[in-house]
Parts: structure tokens; sequence; C-alpha cells
């Protein structure tokens, strides 16, 4: 009963969050949750085929985003939380969106993506079937503190998983494949084993240059990016596991990745650029065939995906290509960087950076960027945001010349300028934080440049 | 004129971007033609006393300070506390700054000795203090974010780095922030200190200088970013209590 009555409430809350225009993300899940705490663990247990659950640092929202395609594909009806909202409440307010006003969800699959730092909170109610974990670097560390103890918790929930649970890991990543150790059930590795990607020198960023078994240093074959990579311990035997998923040769383009799988019929191809998409990639497969689903179906849905919000979405304003990259902490930073680097062009960027809690109040992970590689690229950079100075300076230390950079205040002024500084056919790149990027994107909503960002 | 820096413990103590104080000193040093070389020291490696004017020494996670711990307990300790009485200067953050003093109590397990070179004692408690912190110094002021569970506590061969006006320093109790004995400098403000702090920068440069060179007067340099970003971190320190 109390079951019913919350979901009303949450239900309500909804309607009237859509009806006045506003997304409905988050709100109606907190509602319901505060009188109900129990609805999680409610509201799943209806999903025929399960639940999957994607934790990590960086690219939970692609991954997650593929596989709901992918299980669409497969004539499944997901359940997906979007937009990012991947607290316990936003997993609640997608499942409202579709419940019945009984309490009953609709749809026969759950895919959601999980903060990193709710998981041990949200595991119990969600009992995933498959659980995947992308990968594990610095983040927000007034939030989520330090990635040693935040990778400690993970591992502690993991171990009280069922056998029944698939985890799907990262085997590139030594801290991310530490977690098998914790599992008493199936473990399906991915990785990138494409001799030809990544390079040998240790990227200044690396959080896992020590052993996660026994402390002594790692070596490397071969860097992707930060701390993924072919990895071994020099003291003991831990080395990076076999992969299941295993793309053996990558091929990078401006707007898309190829991948050559082992097992695969034809090349896996994602209207995405970079490296870090193809861990995405392989993770959504990985995930896909851990439920069963057909790789025929996965490869369809890959295929056409998307971009989530601020994921290399593009729109157009006034004769201009605009692509929106979302960063928000280092290793992010350096992936979106190296892939827009790695098409050889001078990017014009609109540069943003904020310090609410979305985007972490501390703002310090900026100089753990390699703003160095960026600025010595850059054509020119407009500066905004709530602490604009502060990366105005980052990029003043990185070497980039005064006259290569504007500081321009207000979300409004900011993109006008960005868009003045780029001839007409030519591409600005807007690179921002979290809430930047929804401010900025609400100045290209409101002249008609762009989608508001729920309603994908 | 020339300015040899040792970042230490790059790998183990270095995640509240403290990769920007060493690009600052580099930087700053370098617009006024004063060629800089920057070296690494880590665990397992051996430290020569004689060669860097300026040492960086910044915070790290759990395993990376007992990590540390372990190395300056060894030659490097003694290598580290040579070079300092020899009078190179140092600038410690966070795990740093503990790991100069007496001690470093975590709520579990054993004791971690520090160097001693530094009249402070640091204990871990339950409590962590993150936020942005504002504090004063002789009309200057200094701007940085703070991330800590360690409650640091002065002795009297110790002076504080500044005083608290926003946010809570050392302890949280006596509005100090941070440690000068010497020429060594700790604080708990990362976010990164020098770049926001160029008095601060200056300061230790003028130290590391005056070991092999003598008494050096710093150019005045255009900091008109450096002055936006402390102004505009200092208003976010004052709007946030």
């Amino acid at each position: 009963m109390r079951a019913v009555f919350a979901t009303w409430a949450g239900k309500l809350t909804r309607v009237l969050l859509v009806a006045s225009r506003r997304g409905a993300t988050a709100l109606p899940g907190l509602v319901a949750l505060t009188l109900e705490p129990r609805l999680l663990r409610t509201l799943v247990r209806g999903l025929a085929h399960g639940v999957v659950c994607i934790t990590g640092t960086n690219g939970k929202t692609t991954t997650a985003r593929m596989l709901a395609a992918a299980a669409r594909e497969a004539g499944w009806s997901p359940v997906h939380n979007r937009a990012g909202s991947n607290l316990d409440r936003g997993i609640v307010a997608s499942l409202l969106a579709d419940a019945s006003w009984g309490g009953v969800a609709q749809g026969d699959a759950g895919v959601f993506e999980v903060d990193e730092a709710s998981v041990p909170r949200v595991l119990g109610d969600l009992s995933p079937r498959v659980l995947v974990v992308t990968n594990l670097f610095r983040d927000q560390l007034d939030r989520y503190h330090e990635v040693d103890a935040l990778a400690r918790r993970l591992g502690a929930t993991i171990a009280t998983l069922p056998p029944s649970t698939i985890l799907v890991l990262n085997a590139d990543d030594p801290l991310v494949a530490f977690l098998a150790d914790r599992h008493r059930g199936t473990v399906a590795f991915f990785g990138i084993d494409d001799p030809a990607i990544g390079g040998t020198e240790r990227q200044a960023i690396s959080d896992a240059d020590r052993c996660p078994r026994c402390h002594a240093p790692l070596s490397y074959q071969r860097v992707v990016l930060a701390h993924e990579g072919d990895w071994r311990c020099g003291a003991c035997d831990f080395t990076r596991p076999p992969r299941d998923v295993a793309a053996t040769r990558v091929a990078l383009a401006a707007d898309s990745v190829t991948l050559t799988v082992a097992g695969l019929a034809a090349p896996l191809r994602v209207p995405l650029a970079g490296t870090y998409n193809a861990y995405n990639a392989l993770a959504a497969l990985a995930a896909s065939r851990a439920l069963g689903i057909p790789d025929t179906a996965a490869l369809r849905a890959l295929a056409t995906v998307r971009p989530a919000f601020g994921r290399q979405e593009r729109l157009e304003a006034l004769g201009r290509r605009m692509r929106l990259l979302l960063v928000k902490n280092p290793a992010g930073f350096d992936a979106v960087v190296s892939a827009l680097l790695e098409t050889g062009q001078r990017p014009r960027l609109l540069a943003a950076l904020s310090d609410r809690a979305a985007d972490g109040r501390d703002v310090s992970w900026i100089w753990d960027c390699d703003v160095e590689r960026l600025a010595a690229q850059a054509e020119h950079v407009v500066v905004t945001g709530l602490r604009a100075e502060d990366l105005a300076l980052r990029f003043k230390y990185a070497g980039l010349a005064r006259e290569r950079m504007t500081v321009v205040a207000g979300w409004r002024a900011a993109t006008q300028a960005a868009l003045a500084t780029t001839p007409v056919g030519g591409e600005l790149v807007i690179l921002a934080t979290y809430t930047a990027m929804q401010a900025i994107r609400a100045e290209l909503a409101a002249d008609g440049h762009a989608g508001r960002f729920w309603e994908d | 004129m020339d300015l040899r820096i040792v970042h230490l413990y790059p790998d183990l103590m270095s995640i509240y971007g403290d990769r920007g104080n060493v690009r600052t000193l580099e930087r700053r040093a370098a617009w006024r033609d004063i060629a800089v070389e920057v070296r690494t020291c880590t665990a397992g490696e051996t430290l020569d006393p004689e060669w860097a004017d300026l040492y960086f020494f910044g915070g790290g996670q759990d395993r990376g300070q007992h990590l540390v711990g372990a190395d300056l307990a060894s030659a490097n300790g003694a290598a580290l506390r040579s070079a300092i009485a020899g009078g190179s200067a140092v600038l410690a953050v966070c795990g740093g700054y503990q790991l100069l003093g007496h001690q470093y109590a975590p709520q579990t397990g054993p004791v971690i000795p520090g160097l001693g070179v530094l009249d402070v004692t640091t204990r871990a408690t339950k409590t962590r203090f993150v936020g942005d912190l504002l504090a004063e110094r002789d009309g200057a002021t200094l701007v940085g974010f703070e991330n800590h569970s360690g409650l640091t506590t002065l002795g009297p061969a110790a002076v504080p780095l500044a005083r608290v006006t926003h946010g809570h320093g050392n302890n949280g109790k006596d509005r100090t922030e941070g440690a000068v004995q010497g020429a060594i400098i700790g604080t708990y403000c990362h976010g990164s200190v020098l770049p926001k702090n160029p008095w601060l920068a200056d300061l230790l440069l003028t130290w590391a200088l005056r070991r092999r060179h003598g008494a050096v007067a710093l150019t005045t340099l255009d900091d008109r970013e450096e002055d936006a970003a402390h102004d505009a971190a200092a208003r976010v320190a004052r709007s946030r209590r």
C-alpha cells in the first residue's frame, strides 16, 4: 500500500514538472523514496530480464545508452535512467516514468547507471543480473574522496553479491580487474588488445602505479589512457586477466571508432570518436553477451547509437558546427582531448569551468589535466563559467598565449563571443563541466539551436 | 642563474592537482630567465642531498602515505634532512606536510613516524575538513581548498603560515593554517596552492635561490590572471561559510 502511495506521489511530481516544462530526472524519485525507502526493490522485481548496473568513474552514461539500445534492438523494453541521473532517486524516477499508477514497473529489463559512490547503498535493492565496472580514476575528491577507498568500498559491495550475478570488468584497468577477487560468480573481462593503441610512456595522472594486491610497482607493456593498458605486477603474479571480449584492432576516425572483435561476424562500429568510446563499446558488448542478447542486435544498435548529453553531441548554430564535450575529471579530460586532437585539427574552444556540487566544489583537478597538450594546439579559447578565472590561469600556465584567450563572464555573452570567433562553416568545440554544459545548452536551446537535454 | 627542483614521490603523493605547484615554480622562474631543472625522486630511488634547491612534497592516499613513510625511515629520510639543514627550501602539502612532522597517528594501525623537520604532530580523526579556505598572513591572503581528516598541532619551533578567516586549517580549533620553520612551508591548501597565491610561489623561489645564488631580488611579473583567480577563490571561500 505504501509503495502504491509513494508511486502516486512520485508520478504526480513528475506530471507537475513536465507540465511546467522542467526536467523530471530526479525529483519524482526523491519524493517517492522519502515516502517509501524500499520502493526501488519493489519496482525492479517485475523486470523479467532483470537489471544491469553500470558503474565506474567515466563512460557510465554512454555504456548504459549503448546497452539499452542493444536491448531494444533485441526486442526488449528496457527501463533506463537517462540524463545522468545516476543516484537512487534518478533510478526510481526513471522507473516511475513508465510505472503504472499501481506501482508496477513497465518494461522488462532495467539498464541503470549507478554513481560509483552510491553503489554500496543501491546495489542490494537492485539485485543486478549483470554489474559492469568501466574504470576507476581519481574524480571529484571533495565528493568521492580517494580512489583507493572507493575501490575498497566497491569491492566490499561486490563481495555481498550472489554468485549468479555476472561481473563485467575492464581488464585494462588494474583497480577494476582487482575487483574480480571479491566475486564468487562469473566474471567477463573486456579490453583492447591492439598493439598499435597506446604508447609506452607513463601518464602523469595514473592512479594505479602500484599493484593493488602487493603494492609493488606495476609495469606496462602499453599505456592506453591514464592507468588503463597492458599491465603486470613486477613482484607478485597479478597480471592483466585474459580478455573474454577483446578488440584486436581499433580504427580511430574523426567521428567514429571501428573495432575488430574475436567472435563477431562483422566489425563493430560506433559513431563516437576516441579510444575511450572503444572501451565503452566493449563494455556494452560484453554486458549484452552476459544478458544473452544476440551479437547481431548489439552490432546494429551500437552502429546507430546517438550521443548522450554532452558526450560528443553535435549541434549547429548560425552556420557553425558545434561539438559538445563534457569533462568531469582528469582522466576524462585527457581522453576527450586525445580524441579531439587525434584528428589533427586546431580547435576553437569555448571552455567552461563551474564549481557547483555536480561539477565538484574543488576545482584543483584541472591542474592534473594535460591542458598543455590542448593549449599547444588550440587556435583560440573563450573561457567562461563560475570559475572562469581558475581555468584561464590553468591555460596561462599551460602556455596558451594571452592573445589566444578571452575570458567572458555570463553564459550568453560567452557563447556568443565563442561563436563570433568561429568562422562560418567552421567548428566550435565546447568543453565544459556538467552544470556549465547545462547552462550553455540552455542558451543554445533558447535560441532554437538545441533541444532541451532531457528530451533525448 | 639556475634553479633545481625535486618533486618528491610524484607517483605516490600527487592526488590534489599537485603538478600545478611544480609547474608554477617552473614557469615563474622561467619567466624571469632563470633556467629550471625539475627531477623526480620516489620510494626506492636514491635522493642526492646536494643537488636540489627546492623540494616539493604533495598529498597522497593512505596507501601512498605508508609507502612514503617507510621510505623516509631509510637513507632517503636522512638525505632529505641533510638537504634541509644545508638550506634547501621545501613546500609540503597535506600528506607531505604531515610526514615532515614528528608523526602521523592514523585512526587504526601503527603510528607513522615523520621526518621530524617540522615541529608539528598530526592525528587522524573521523571528521573530514573539506572546503574552500581563506587565511591571512602579513597583509597577504592565502586561498586554497582543504580536504583532510588529520588534525595538526604546532609545537613552539614552528610558526603558523597564516591565520584562518574562512575554513578550518590545521585543526579547526586554533585558527592556524600551515606551518613555517626555516625554509620549510607546510600547508593544507591544495587547489593548487601556488598558482593562485603567487606571493607564496615567489617567497619559495627567493628562499630556494638563496642557497646557491645568495639574496636575489625577483623581478615583478604581470600577475593579472593570478590575481583574478585568487580573488575569485577568495569570494567563493567567503560566500560558502
